[in-house]
């Protein structure tokens, strides 16, 4: 973190005596921007996170630096008061994952999203039912018999946190199928992809990123994914199968749809320009072929959304996260 | 002929000019780390991990290494010259080097120690060599129930093997598991022993641990026994070199035993210092002029630095391989890993060769050039000791206040730190090892997580840590580790009452 510091404290000293002869017009960032990421470094969030700041540094899309900080402690809690308490500080925003809604409800810490500043929607994350190709599951069908014959519990799900998104879907399939799975929380998605590939749990339901060089190297076999639609990208990947070759597990008789949020929100108490100066930024940052290429590594669903149309599609989220996690028995008072 | 293959790419990955570089500074800044009294290979590392974060991680953990291994190195040029191991492994060094030095011999044991050294690590280096590729494909077999068998592996040997009294080392450990209890509990998901305050929420860091316990705590100790240093003259040139060298092969049987000690010790993680002790003691009993060890015998030098730079090489690989570090420093660097987004354990062999191998072959290129920067530079080293402690004290206490800031960029933590420093002074005063205690905070809640990951998958039967032949064998050597002193009373015992 030292080159970090060392960077922004230059860079503040240089911008200090710039800022002065700069335009009130339109709002620019006057020092660096501080990009915090609610998860540990190496999972999807950051390497999106750290994605972004490659792209804007490579293109010049900011005048100032912009500098990627994990704050992963309690779930993401500790990034998510941090920008909560920057109140006014306009250069500070912060990516989050489904963590927004699952961290406070499940932990119980003080904080909502509506404490922070809505900026846009980047894209949203899949989740695929995963096996190991081993296995004899090749449908949705198989894999839905054979957890249903198995035992009450002794059918093993592996998924990223606890009471969390994979969580989430587990009781969503536990639900639609009548079966009862065991879930096992594991630390970050690449743990996840190895434990199955070892056989040590029977399923997970990685996103595409976290498990596509098993995949690839034929260890796992993707089974559906819990989305309306299949999803876009046609390139082939393993066995000249494609994502877009991925049935939706609700046309195989499996009626669980989850997609994760990645998006971006700044500090409370943010003005309209420097609002506007963001989501100005990131349709920039979602121009350039890098983001595509990224976009298309990871499978990710590319919807873009700012403004107020932003602001209902979180809160319906919201309302559908206090309801699955209250079927689920998650909620903070409940324990 | 793969491995080998992958080993040579390994070397061209370490041998561009800015690896080799990295190397260097690295083997400077450990020898120095090394040297001074206060700062060990842990500290150092732990200091200047934030500086790696924006390099690649093979670079990054090529300079980490060798400031490790410079550390080795740099340990023994205070305990030979004045009788101050600045490190904890090279405390058996002092017990011969010492009594050398004073006879005017300071030459011929430093040179005896940095050889020994270098043996040591090309041992250990080329058993990973061999080994590594076959713990790679052994490695995917474990789960959570062989993981959490590993960790008990690790807690039953600081427990079985250290010096200190088994309670003492008990409690320390179970402090450590108190303090890595505390942050998110991530089976599930509930806030534990936060009490409400915001900054607990992560836990509590080991870097901040161990920075304040090893680095406060030493620099508190050694203000109250008012510490100074008194310069020696370690004027070292070419003929004591080849002087000593044309001795050294009379005692290679001392050599290869404590290799194959010191490899053992750093494949089960008990590290460099129980190592050093253990070939030392085993030197004094089966060496022919035994009776003069302690008196500036050069064996004495030989046996503890070899076994101590075998352990700290061969306690990379149960960190690489496993993902369980073999000693504080592997601890450190570990973190190292999981912050550069590496996954250490089963597939980093399989999805990482390039940084692996290039790992691997930085050991060797690191020892070399190691051997080479401190027997050329130990007039200069050995004059940082020349300075008041006054004036390093500070130095080191800034440091240490850098380091602890930069692991979260938070002010809180320095305070943490300085609690910790004290901690770790009160902790010695009173003769607890502060190793274990290390060990919990780093591995307690990985081990807790492996332990109930286990029990939610066999629905809560503890036969899961006997279910087949590879977890059950860790166990069964944990359990023998754990009662080790016992066992072997008894069975002198057994063997008085026979005859």
């Amino acid at each position: 973190m030292k080159p970090s510091v060392l960077s922004v404290a230059l860079a503040a000293i240089a911008m200090s005596c710039a800022s002065s002869t700069a335009s009130r017009a339109a709002w620019e960032p006057v020092r660096p921007v501080e990009f915090i990421v609610p998860a540990g470094t190496g999972g999807g969030a950051d390497q999106m996170a750290r994605t972004i700041q490659g792209i804007v540094t490579k293109h010049n899309l900011m005048k100032q630096p912009m500098v990627v900080i994990n704050k992963a402690g309690g779930a993401g809690g500790e990034g998510f008061l941090d920008v909560k308490t920057s109140s006014g500080n306009p250069h500070k925003i912060i990516i989050t994952l489904s963590n927004l809604f699952t961290t406070p409800l499940a932990t119980g810490i003080p904080f909502n999203w509506k404490d922070l500043t809505p900026v846009a929607m980047l894209a949203l994350d899949e989740f695929v039912l995963w096996v190991n190709a081993e296995k004899p599951y090749n449908s949705v069908k198989d894999y839905v018999d054979a957890a249903k014959k198995a035992p009450s519990g002794s059918f093993k799900m592996g998924g990223t946190g606890s009471k969390q998104e994979d969580q989430i879907i587990t009781v969503g399939i536990e639900k639609a199928i009548d079966a009862k799975f065991t879930y096992i929380p594991y630390k970050g998605g690449g743990e996840v992809a190895v434990q199955l590939v070892g056989n040590h749990v029977d399923s997970t339901v990685n996103n595409p990123i976290e498990a596509v060089a098993q995949w690839r190297g034929g260890k796992l076999r993707p089974l559906c994914v819990f989305d309306a639609q299949p999803m876009a990208y046609d390139e082939p990947i393993a066995d000249g199968k494609a994502w877009k070759d991925i049935p939706t597990c609700k046309s195989q008789g499996l009626a669980m749809e989850y997609l994760m949020l990645r998006g971006i929100f700044m500090s409370p108490k943010a003005t309209k320009d420097q609002i506007e100066y963001y989501v100005e930024l990131f349709k920039k940052v979602r121009a350039t072929p890098e983001w595509q290429d990224f976009m298309k590594s990871g499978a990710f669903n590319t919807t873009f959304l700012a403004g107020p149309d932003y602001a209902k599609w979180i809160e319906a989220e919201e309302k559908r996260h206090e309801g699955l996690m209250k079927e689920a028995g998650f909620l903070a008072s409940a324990n | 002929m793969e491995e080998l293959a992958n080993l040579f790419h390994g070397f061209a990955v370490a041998l561009q000019p800015y690896n080799i570089m990295l190397m260097i500074i690295g083997i400077t800044l450990g020898v120095i780390i090394g040297v001074l009294p206060g700062l060990g290979g842990a500290n150092g590392v732990a200091i200047l991990l934030p500086l790696t974060f924006s390099m690649p991680p093979t670079s990054a953990i090529i300079m980490l290494s060798c400031i490790y291994w410079g550390a080795l190195f740099g340990g023994a040029i205070t305990s030979i010259l004045f009788n101050i191991p600045g490190e904890p492994w090279s405390v058996a060094t002092t017990f011969d080097g010492y009594p050398m030095a004073q006879q005017g011999r300071p030459g011929e044991a430093l040179t005896a120690a940095f050889t020994s050294s270098f043996v040591g690590a090309l041992f250990a280096v080329i058993m990973i060599t061999l080994v590594a590729p076959l713990v790679a494909g052994f490695a995917l077999r474990f789960g959570p129930a062989e993981k959490f068998a590993v960790y008990f592996l690790a807690f039953c040997s600081f427990v079985g093997l250290s010096k200190e009294p088994p309670f003492k080392t008990i409690a320390a450990m179970m402090m450590g598991f108190a303090l890595a209890a505390v942050g998110l509990d991530s089976i599930t998901g509930q806030l534990r022993l936060t009490f409400g305050i915001t900054e607990l929420l992560n836990g509590f860091d080991f870097l901040i641990a161990v920075i304040g316990l090893f680095g406060i705590g030493e620099i508190l100790l050694t203000m109250e026994e008012g510490l100074a240093f008194r310069g020696g003259n370690a004027k070292i040139n070419l003929r004591v070199v080849l002087h000593t060298w044309r001795e050294l092969p009379a005692y290679w049987m001392t050599s290869l035993r404590s290799c194959l000690i010191g490899c053992w010790m750093g494949v089960t993680p008990a590290g460099a210092t129980p190592a050093s002790f253990m070939s030392y003691g085993i030197a004094k009993r089966l060496a022919r002029r035994g009776n003069n060890f302690g008196k500036g015998e050069i064996e004495g030098v030989i046996a503890p630095e070899t076994a101590a730079h075998a352990a700290g090489t061969a306690a990379l690989l149960p960190m690489l391989s496993l993902g369980v570090p073999g000693s504080p420093t592997a601890a450190v660097l570990l973190g190292g890993l999981l912050i550069w987004g590496l996954q250490p354990g089963p597939m980093l062999f399989v999805e990482q060769k390039e940084f692996v191998w290039g790992l691997i072959a930085s050991m060797y290129l690191g020892n070399l050039a190691g051997l080479i920067v401190v027997l050329t530079c130990v007039p200069i080293f050995a004059a940082i000791l020349r300075v008041p402690f006054g004036i390093i004290a500070p130095l080191i206490l800034v440091l240490c206040a850098i380091g602890a800031y930069s692991v979260h960029n938070s002010t809180f933590d320095v305070m943490l730190m300085l609690v910790f420093g004290v901690l770790g002074y009160l902790l010695k005063k009173c003769n607890y090892p502060l190793a274990p205690l290390v060990l919990a905070i780093v591995l307690g809640d990985k081990a807790e997580e492996a332990f109930r990951q286990s029990l939610l998958g066999s629905q809560g039967s503890l036969g899961v840590f006997f279910s087949n032949g590879l977890v059950s064998t860790i166990m069964a050597l944990g359990l023998v580790a754990l009662f080790w002193s016992a066992i072997q009373e008894g069975y002198s015992r057994l063997r008085t009452s026979m005859a």
